[in-house]
């Protein structure tokens, strides 16, 4: 029997964005909870024929109750660090049914989704090996609100440099309890899989370019990775209406670059490409930090010092905000973007 | 649902084969076409995942082979294979089976059928290659059924009945089979392996029904619930492991028909016990050095026997209370160990004295705890075993007591 292909076509454009719905009301996220959009874009990028697997985290507790779920597909619990491992039992008992002419033949996506607690600190090795088990289908997609949020804002490998958790308060005596730099997980997962098709870092703020990542992973198929940064109200302490513009900032300030990693090329996507191309000036790292209360207790060393690894990101790194280490002095002419300072650069 | 058996055929006849505990389950995963399996290496279990590997290699079954990342990847995969319709197999041992505990856990809580060997092995620290049942006893109170294999043989019927009465919608519950690591997973035996066609006799196709996650059925499994539903789905738990003893006596039935194996009943292995008065119980290989000792000793005048535990979930009260109540004494054997329970005895010891609690004329149950971390149990340890169970009966508090057997000084 033919195998029956449904085509996800990349979306041109707000219009082009198909009406429906797969992730509706019922769903108890807070106000602004960006991670509630990056669920809803997902469903709507990959359609009806997928299967979405969800660990524990803010999308299981607070999204998905009994007798009021939001999804419209099918949708099961996995545990807090096993998203890798979910979408590779899924995929390969899809695989195998259908193989052995147990189920009807034809191409059902696999989603598992997680959030930085459950994919970058808990099941970070499940979704590596998932990454190289290259004959089975399934996208990975890590849900980034920079911390346990959903247990009460506890700081995870995701939580930015000297940001308030309750794990990590500010007090009259330290005023910075977490002092370690974001873990780079796109990077490193891009880095450490050359076997995994499509591996993508990608924001709901930007949300047609975030669909088109879920599609290009979805349509490339074998393990497939997407992580997606999203501002959170509750955990970031800022009001609910601002959380678009916030996930705008963080890549306005090269905090979070977007882009693909497309077999083994990488691919600048939106304002960071605007950015590395010099198009468009990066904005100082200040305008993102003052927005957000969990940095309200920053002095002015404490921004100089984000700032400086920011720089880095986008001077020292050999592809920047997804390499985190340099390359010789004398080859640096190879790599053909703007290295300049923030300082230094040109309006666009 | 309940399976309609023809009676056994002539051309329903075994080939024999000489094969380790391991290899017969392994056997089990080809003729009950397994769909996808995971496997992580851990001593001695996963000899199984190293005799099915080369029946994979050598084009012997069509099985999605998954080498995870740990246990417990390999749980967890399975388990998502489960929901959308897959027969599973995977397996553990000691603290790589604590190390799956969460998928564990959850798999029962989400009823899906997955089969599985914990073969069984000490928990570290210190390092110990040997049988202790602590690993497959941790989870006894989750919802797994957890039947406990002698021989070779057993083991492969045993895996044949976990996939046919967990997947059973009556039941739904995972089943891990209790191996004693190297006494079983790594003797050879003969072992008759059932023809293709007998076995799809007795085993159906695994239908999960309106439990199947697809997008043809696009259910939510397992949200959060809270209080508000999750005392009732416990109970629904609690039920199918009630309904799980007639399945498993159903099964046995049905399997003694076409295999012609199974002894007289599912739950218990009865060795010369018609005239005993003294009878020692337990599970596993530790039936072996005890039948021995019974042979020995019934030459000698004593009227000893054994009771095997076949099933150790769900646990067969009414088998047991009908059995042990006609001896003077009991003599368990837990080759496990409960730190602080009741009298410091074993699991074995305090579930059984549980179960004849209620019982006007009880025997004698007096507890030992031996071959521990693998560690054999010797004809001088069995026949202490004897003499200190013989010398309890008459007087019910004297069993209020736990052995140590064969521990030095």
């Amino acid at each position: 029997m033919a195998v029956e292909t449904t085509t996800l076509p990349q979306i041109k454009g707000v219009k082009d964005v198909p009406y429906d719905e797969l992730f509706v009301s019922g769903h108890r996220t807070c106000q602004g909870c960006e991670s509630a959009l990056v669920m809803r874009h997902m469903v709507k990028a990959s359609g009806p024929r997928t299967i979405v697997l969800g660990s524990t985290g803010c999308m299981y507790v607070a999204n998905t109750t009994y007798y009021t779920t939001p999804w419209v597909v099918p949708w099961m619990h996995t545990q807090l660090g096993a998203s890798g491992s979910a979408a590779l039992g899924t995929a390969a008992g899809l695989k195998v049914l259908m193989r052995k002419g147990k189920l009807k033949n034809e191409k059902i996506n696999v989603i598992a989704f997680c959030g930085d607690g459950g994919g970058a600190d808990m099941g970070l090795g499940a979704i590596s090996a998932t990454l190289t088990h290259k004959e089975y289908n399934c996208l990975v997609l890590l849900y980034d609100n920079e911390s346990y949020a959903n247990t009460d804002i506890q700081l995870s490998s995701q939580t930015p440099y000297g940001a308030v958790t309750t794990f990590s308060p500010s007090g009259s005596q330290k005023r910075l309890m977490h002092t370690r730099w974001k873990k780079n997980v796109p990077g490193m997962l891009a880095a450490g899989h050359p076997e995994s098709r499509y591996i993508a870092a990608g924001c709901a703020a930007y949300a047609v370019d975030l669909m088109n990542k879920i599609r290009k992973a979805l349509e490339l198929g074998g393990p497939t990775f997407v992580h997606t940064l999203d501002p959170c109200p509750k955990g970031w302490d800022y009001h609910p209406q601002y959380s678009q513009e916030l996930g705008h900032l963080a890549v306005e300030c090269g905090i979070w670059p977007l882009y693909e990693v497309i077999d083994g090329v990488c691919n600048l996507t939106g304002p960071t490409r605007q950015i590395a191309e010099g198009r468009k000036k990066r904005k100082p790292v200040y305008e993102y930090l003052k927005r957000q209360g969990r940095f309200a207790h920053f002095i002015d060393e404490d921004v100089e010092h984000f700032q400086a690894q920011v720089d880095k990101m986008w001077t020292e790194w050999l592809i920047p905000g997804v390499i985190p280490f340099t390359i010789q002095a004398k080859d640096q002419t190879i790599l053909k973007i703007d290295k300049k300072p923030i300082h230094e650069q040109k309006s666009a | 649902m309940a399976v309609e058996v023809k009676p056994r055929e002539s051309s329903d006849v075994e080939t024999e084969q000489l094969a380790t505990g391991c290899e017969a389950i392994a056997e089990a995963i080809r003729l009950a076409d397994v769909d996808v399996m995971a496997a992580y290496p851990i001593r001695p279990y996963d000899g199984v995942m190293q005799a099915a590997a080369k029946l994979i290699a050598n084009g012997k079954m069509d099985v999605e082979y998954i080498v995870a990342d740990g246990e417990h990847s390999q749980f967890e995969i399975v388990k998502h294979a489960c929901a959308v319709g897959s027969r599973v197999f995977v397996g553990s041992s000691g603290v790589g089976w604590f190390y799956a505990f969460e998928a564990i856990a959850v798999t029962a809580g989400l009823r899906l059928p997955v089969v599985a060997i914990c073969g069984n092995r000490a928990l570290d620290d210190p390092g110990a290659f040997g049988t202790e049942h602590n690993d497959s006893l941790a989870v006894r109170d989750l919802g797994w059924l957890l039947p406990w294999a002698e021989t070779a043989q057993e083991a492969m019927d045993l895996a044949l009945m976990a996939w046919r009465v967990g997947e059973d919608k009556r039941v739904s519950l995972p089943v891990a089979i209790g191996l004693d690591g190297a006494f079983l997973t790594h003797s050879q035996q003969i072992v008759k392996i059932p023809t293709q066609a007998a076995v799809d006799k007795f085993l159906p196709k695994f239908d999960l029904g309106d439990r199947l996650l697809h997008p043809d059925n696009p259910i939510t499994i397992a949200p959060q619930v809270d209080q508000d539903w999750l005392m009732e789905i416990r109970m629904q738990n609690d039920q199918a492991m009630r309904k799980a003893h007639d399945v498993i006596a159903e099964a046995h039935g049905d399997f003694k028909k076409l295999f012609g194996r199974g002894g007289d009943s599912p739950f218990l292995d009865e060795y010369m016990t018609d005239d005993a008065e003294y009878v020692v119980f337990g599970q596993g290989t530790l039936a072996l050095p005890m039948k021995v000792a019974i042979r020995r000793l019934r030459k000698e005048g004593h009227k000893v026997g054994l009771v095997r535990l076949k099933w150790f979930r769900p646990f067969p009260t009414r088998e047991i209370v009908k059995s042990l109540s006609r001896f003077k004494a009991v003599g368990i054997i837990d080759r496990d160990y409960s730190f602080g329970s009741p009298y410091y005895g074993g699991v074995l010891y305090n579930e059984v004295r549980s179960a004849l609690y209620s019982l006007e004329k009880r025997p004698t149950i007096v507890g030992f705890i031996a071959g521990l971390g693998g560690r054999e149990i010797e004809q001088p340890m069995a026949t202490e075993i004897f003499e200190k169970t013989k010398a309890a009966a008459g007087d019910i508090k004297s069993g209020d007591i736990c052995h140590w057997i064969g521990v030095r000084a």
